[in-house]
């Protein structure tokens, strides 16, 4: 295990001429965690992560390695491992000089470097292919000498600019698998950058999402999904329905809450039978239900005027086939999934 | 290439009689003074009557001659070596920077290729005057590398637009620093270009008159000047000896460097 170090984002604030990249943006990133940046293209994710690698000087704020100033550290003095977006692996050296090329840059004596570097390819299952040019390896593999390259000289914070997102579907989910694995072998701080919200659920310890240079929130993938804390975040990370408190109302009948209330798509039922007493119902008249495979979408109009959207798994969905546009429907959610958003309104 | 044409006799006979006679059109000018150097007699005539290698002889045996034929190759050795790693360094700062600020520094750093050679001579002569410089060979030298470095630049600016600049902040990350990282990732890159670069900055310094007539003298003369002063002052076919001598140096340069780009 290598010793990983934490990370302090103090107020770091980066703008463009009128354009306000990051906007006072803090956050602590605790040593060893996986820590990814979510966000929309031009939410300052990239930004911030540039500025950590130490190629965007911020026009204010502090950045913190341990508790070390690397607000204007030279990147080359800052020791984090860094896997570009397009991989940026050096064309004119084999995969070998590729990876050898940081130990070099350290004078590591060159039995060491070789040794290591193959031992470093060997984690990242590239054994054999030490000799190929760059030219000659499939996108997959580009993608295992960047990792191999940036952790080869025990980084003690490791940085991924969606690292992913030029790799078909299948490879990429056996990749998110292979970096997690490797991050939890290793045990280095990482902070990772994407726009795919699957993408960071499944690889985080903790997500945080931004738009338009600041973090809407930050928390755990389960908290993220099910309690976001602003309406932009609801919505980013899924099928999110906000609703007006008026038009739930509670199976109980208690009194409903003020505040608006996001419900997944895939959080409701048809059955009342399978949302407890203290769940809510929403009114509607079917607009349409497409069938999705693996379960049926229908999109309601509320009787306020609203249309939702409402997902049920196939399984449970013997009725949806027999629906007709125009019916009246009522959809059940269970109170565990109805989630206030704190001063939002519908 | 020929295949969009229609494939007959004539039409390629026309063809290739039309390449020929751009072919001759091209070279006949400088071919023309082989046969004159050759010459036995004491003017430049053509065809010559005699031939022998009596001019070469006076040629090789004048020490005006090879001294300036030593100062040309030595000026463009120089000049090639100071304005391409400033041309380099120049287009990389050119590249980063982008926008209108760029767009103006680039036009400032291509103004000596763009003002006729005889202003930037006459200007060139006047600043070198005030630094005690004019008759100097580092005087040329100067004149030189401000007119090789915009030609420099023109070769290795759209060499840089294409290279991938996320390779130098990999190499930065990895813990290069920036004489490392232009020295490691670029210049290996860019090697053809760099390449062209030298020669253009070398052929731009070995064919320039102008700056030389101006600023250089006595035995700081370049080979151009003294072939002016020589048309000048008296006609014998030593001139013709030392163009036919110097076509074949810079067309072996050429052949050189373009042979090892191929390989």
């Amino acid at each position: 295990m290598m010793k990983s170090l934490p990370i302090t984002i103090d107020s770091v604030r980066k703008t463009y001429g009128s354009y306000v990249a990051l906007d006072d943006v803090s956050l602590d990133i605790q040593a060893g965690e996986f820590l990814t940046l979510l966000g929309p293209s031009g939410s300052g994710k990239t930004t911030l992560l540039m500025a950590l690698a130490g190629f965007v000087r911020p026009d204010s704020g502090k950045l913190l390695l341990d508790d070390r100033d690397i607000t204007r550290l030279a990147p080359n003095k800052r020791d984090i491992g860094i896997v570009f977006q397009n991989y940026a692996l050096f064309p004119h050296m084999n995969v070998l000089a590729n990876v050898e090329y940081p130990l070099a840059l350290r004078k590591t004596p060159k039995v060491e470097a070789r040794q290591r570097a193959l031992d470093t390819l060997a984690r990242v299952k590239l054994e054999g292919l030490s000799e190929r040019n760059i030219a000659a390896l499939s996108g997959g593999q580009r993608q295992r000498v960047a990792l191999a390259r940036a952790i080869v000289f025990e980084p003690r914070v490791m940085l991924m600019d969606e690292p992913l997102s030029a790799l078909d579907k299948n490879l990429r989910e056996t990749m998110q698998y292979e970096i997690r694995r490797l991050h939890d072998d290793l045990g280095i701080t990482t902070i990772y950058v994407t726009h795919d919200q699957r993408e960071a659920l499944i690889m985080s310890d903790r997500v945080a999402v931004m738009n338009s240079g600041r973090i809407q929130q930050i928390d755990t993938p389960q908290q993220i999904y099910d309690r976001p804390s602003t309406r932009f975040v609801a919505e980013f990370m899924g099928e999110a329905n906000i609703v007006a408190p008026g038009s739930v109302r509670r199976i109980d009948g208690a009194d409903p809450s003020r505040e608006a209330l996001m419900i997944r798509a895939e959080s409701f039922h048809l059955d009342a039978k399978l949302v407890g007493r203290d769940g809510v119902a929403l009114d509607g008249t079917l607009c349409a239900k497409a069938f999705r495979g693996e379960n049926w979408l229908l999109t309601l109009a509320l009787d306020g005027g609203q249309e939702i959207l409402v997902c049920i798994p196939a399984a449970l969905a013997s009725g949806c086939a027999e629906l007709t546009t125009g019916q009246r429907v009522t959809a059940y959610a269970p109170a565990a999934k109805v989630h206030a958003i704190p001063g939002a309104r519908a | 290439m020929l295949e969009a044409y229609p494939d007959n006799r004539l039409s390629r006979i026309l063809l290739w009689s039309f390449c020929a006679l751009v072919m001759a059109f091209l070279m006949l000018p400088t071919m023309v003074v082989v046969p004159l150097s050759f010459s036995s007699s004491n003017l430049l005539e053509f065809p010559p009557r005699a031939y022998s290698l009596r001019w070469y002889e006076t040629l090789f045996g004048s020490a005006t001659w090879m001294a300036a034929l030593r100062t040309s190759l030595i000026l463009g050795a120089l000049t090639a070596m100071i304005a391409v790693p400033l041309g380099l360094l120049a287009c990389i700062s050119i590249n980063r920077l982008g926008g209108k600020a760029a767009v103006a520094i680039q036009g400032v750093l291509l103004t000596p290729s763009i003002v006729p050679g005889i202003l930037l001579a006459i200007g060139l002569f006047f600043v070198l005057a005030a630094q005690h410089l004019v008759g100097t060979l580092f005087g040329v030298l100067v004149g030189h590398v401000v007119l090789a470095i915009p030609v420099a630049c023109v070769v290795l600016l759209p060499a840089l637009a294409r290279f991938d600049w996320n390779q130098v902040q990999a190499a930065r990350s990895l813990g290069a620093n920036w004489a490392r990282a232009i020295g490691g990732i670029i210049v290996p890159q860019l090697q053809i270009s760099l390449l062209s670069a030298t020669l253009m900055a070398f052929l731009t310094s070995l064919d320039e008159s102008v700056i030389s007539i101006f600023v250089a003298s006595g035995q700081n003369s370049t080979l151009p000047k003294l072939m002016f002063l020589s048309l000048r002052d008296q006609i014998d076919p030593t001139i013709a000896a030392i163009s036919t001598l110097w076509t074949v140096i810079v067309v072996a340069v050429v052949l050189i460097v373009t042979l090892r780009q191929k390989s």
